[in-house]
């Protein structure tokens, strides 16, 4: 019984509490002994059984008193450790927000709880947001369940990694991610699992530890299509302590996923060929529009002049805006202090013990482009690129309804490479930025295996606030993708 | 425009972040390596194109200026790492 409860998705758990089959206890308590038996993943930075088994309890009473909430009631999710949570640890993968318990909880998260949903956990992440490994946490690398063709520890992508590993581990049956230039996609495509970014504005973004805010986006990761768009439906909606997001009505996101894609119009990108991209990802991108034009959509390629200047763009935008985002950690108000003799010594001690190495990077770069005399030359220029970025996909939207491109150019590589050349490793998200640069909804879909037997993803992208295509034709991908693989490496 | 290790000195100090002397070369070499990269963005003619302020294609709302928060300073400073009362401690800014 434990084991066949974690292999449920979302919509089958939920069929089931339905039914009456088990109850949200039951279901939790499966979950936490499976996270219990794979620390050795370290997924999780934080473990709330307590609270689960305490919210798990209340679905339970609510349902016998016939008040179910939707979709999400009873079902255990875990939280990446950048969602504010009232009275619960939350570090952002930092040491710098040692012991910080905030007195509030994100948006996210508390339409989440309003909808039943109970938290396992916070899960591990890179550092502040910033990274493609889960190698820049405080609280170490997070091992993916998967394993390299010679037994290799492999990577999770990020950043986060935490969620992805523990939803592909299948110990939980889906979590909450961000996005801010891909940390929720390439981490689904590395794991073999749904990630959903959805549009800017869609969720808010209060009291999720800033990033790059114009860039910042939360989203599901899930073992389905289906699932990430019953989550999506429990995550997102317009918040007025969020002035970007958008004070649309909720479409019924399962409901968008129809199976019928006839007459469908499909762009792929020919910018998206890289020199030297493996054989195995340009094979499943040719199987993605077979499978696609199979089901009744056209398929038709199309440029994107402007996609190759993408990811510099963001390697201008995200820093600079991270630079003033992380100005509030000064060793006052939460976290880590370090003492000095004086308060410049304090802020100058405290920062240089409290970030690491890629978020000081990050920084640094993001301080000199915002500085007097180079702001022109940076951020100006690169604004305006991102102009023309989001006028490509605008063009392109004309013709068609969504674009198919890969969501990663490799599968899951072994932790502790390619750690020397930090622009070796911002290469991991050249697919996913140039969507996130326009605000646009994407979604990964695992849809192969590479040589090697890792998971491979494709990646549509959509209309702004379209997510009901994205997910009726990621699910139309995934159906004819039919991928079954799963990881072994868990517990071991 | 490369950097040099006074460069990265100055602009550390003003992130407020202290970094050890030996670790200044090897930034001075990631951060040269970064922005050689993005200087590729040069090439693209940006000439009449506005730079982008807004996301969302949606105008931002306004909200009537009224006090919707506040009144617990104690729950906003359980998580100073120095307080005393109702204020947050810091070293001594003025002698």
């Amino acid at each position: 019984m434990t084991t066949r409860l974690t292999e449920l998705t979302i919509a089958k758990a939920r069929d089931g509490l339905l039914a009456g089959d088990f109850s949200a206890e039951e279901l939790t308590t499966a979950h936490l002994e499976a996270m219990e038996s794979a620390r050795n993943l370290n997924a999780f930075v934080t473990e709330t059984p307590e609270l689960a088994v305490q919210r798990a309890r209340a679905s339970d009473a609510r349902r016998a008193g016939g008040d179910v909430r939707g979709a999400m009631d009873g079902i255990p999710v875990a939280v990446k450790d950048l969602f504010c949570t009232e009275g619960v640890l939350t570090t952002a993968g930092s040491h710098i927000l040692d012991g910080f318990r905030p007195p509030y909880e994100s948006t996210v998260t508390a339409n989440l709880i309003e909808a039943g949903a109970v938290m396992l956990g916070k899960t591990n992440m890179d550092e502040f947001a910033m990274g493609s490994s889960n190698m820049a946490s405080y609280y170490g690398s997070v091992k993916s369940p998967w394993r390299g063709s010679k037994g290799q520890n492999l990577v999770p992508g990020g950043s986060s990694g935490g969620s992805a590993a523990a939803v592909a581990a299948r110990l939980s049956m889906g979590a909450t991610g961000t996005d801010t230039g891909g940390s929720i996609r390439q981490p689904a495509s590395f794991c073999g699992i749904v990630g959903l970014k959805p549009t800017y504005g869609r969720c808010s973004r209060w009291g999720i530890v800033a990033f790059a805010s114009s860039l910042d986006q939360a989203g599901p990761l899930t073992r389905s299509v289906r699932d990430a768009a019953i989550m999506l439906g429990a995550m997102a909606g317009h918040d007025i302590k969020d002035s970007t997001s958008v004070p649309f009505a909720l479409p019924d996101f399962e409901a968008a996923v129809t199976g019928d894609i006839r007459g469908l119009k499909v762009g792929i990108p020919k910018e998206y060929t890289l020199d030297g991209m493996s054989n195995d990802i340009q094979v499943l991108w040719d199987d993605g529009i077979k499978w696609l034009e199979e089901q009744g959509a056209e398929c038709q390629e199309l440029s994107l002049p402007h996609t190759k200047y993408a990811l510099p763009t963001y390697y201008i935008v995200a820093p600079a805006e991270a630079s003033s985002n992380l100005a509030r950690y000064d060793g006052v108000r939460y976290g880590l202090r370090v003492n000095g003799a004086s308060i410049d010594e304090m802020y100058e001690n405290t920062r240089g013990e409290g970030f690491g190495e890629e978020v000081r990077r990050r920084i640094l770069i993001g301080t000199y482009v915002l500085s007097a005399g180079y702001y022109d030359a940076y951020y100006l220029k690169a604004q305006k690129v991102r102009t023309l970025i989001a006028r490509d996909f605008r063009q392109a939207f004309e013709d068609v309804d969504v674009l198919l491109t890969p969501t990663a150019p490799t599968a899951a590589f072994a932790i502790s490479e390619k750690t020397d050349d930090p622009v070796a490793m911002y290469l991991n998200d050249v697919f996913t930025v140039p969507a996130s640069m326009a605000g646009l909804p994407a979604i990964s879909v695992p849809a192969g295996l590479d040589a090697d037997g890792l998971p491979l993803g494709l990646h549509l992208i959509g209309r702004p606030f379209d997510e009901e295509t994205v997910l009726r034709t990621a699910e139309a991908l995934e159906t004819a993708a039919g991928f079954t693989a799963r990881p072994d490496g868990v517990g071991a | 425009m490369p950097l040099d290790k006074n460069t990265v000195r100055r602009i550390a100090f003003l992130a407020r972040i202290r970094v050890p002397e030996d670790a200044l070369e090897p930034l001075v070499g990631e951060l040269n390596k970064i922005l050689g990269w993005v200087e590729q963005l040069s090439e693209v003619d940006t000439e009449g194109i506005e730079p982008m302020t807004s996301v969302a294609e949606i105008t931002l709302p306004l909200r009537t200026d009224e006090v919707t928060d506040g009144y617990y300073s104690d729950r906003v400073l359980a998580n100073a790492p120095g307080s005393k009362g109702p204020f947050y401690t810091v070293p001594k800014v003025l002698d």
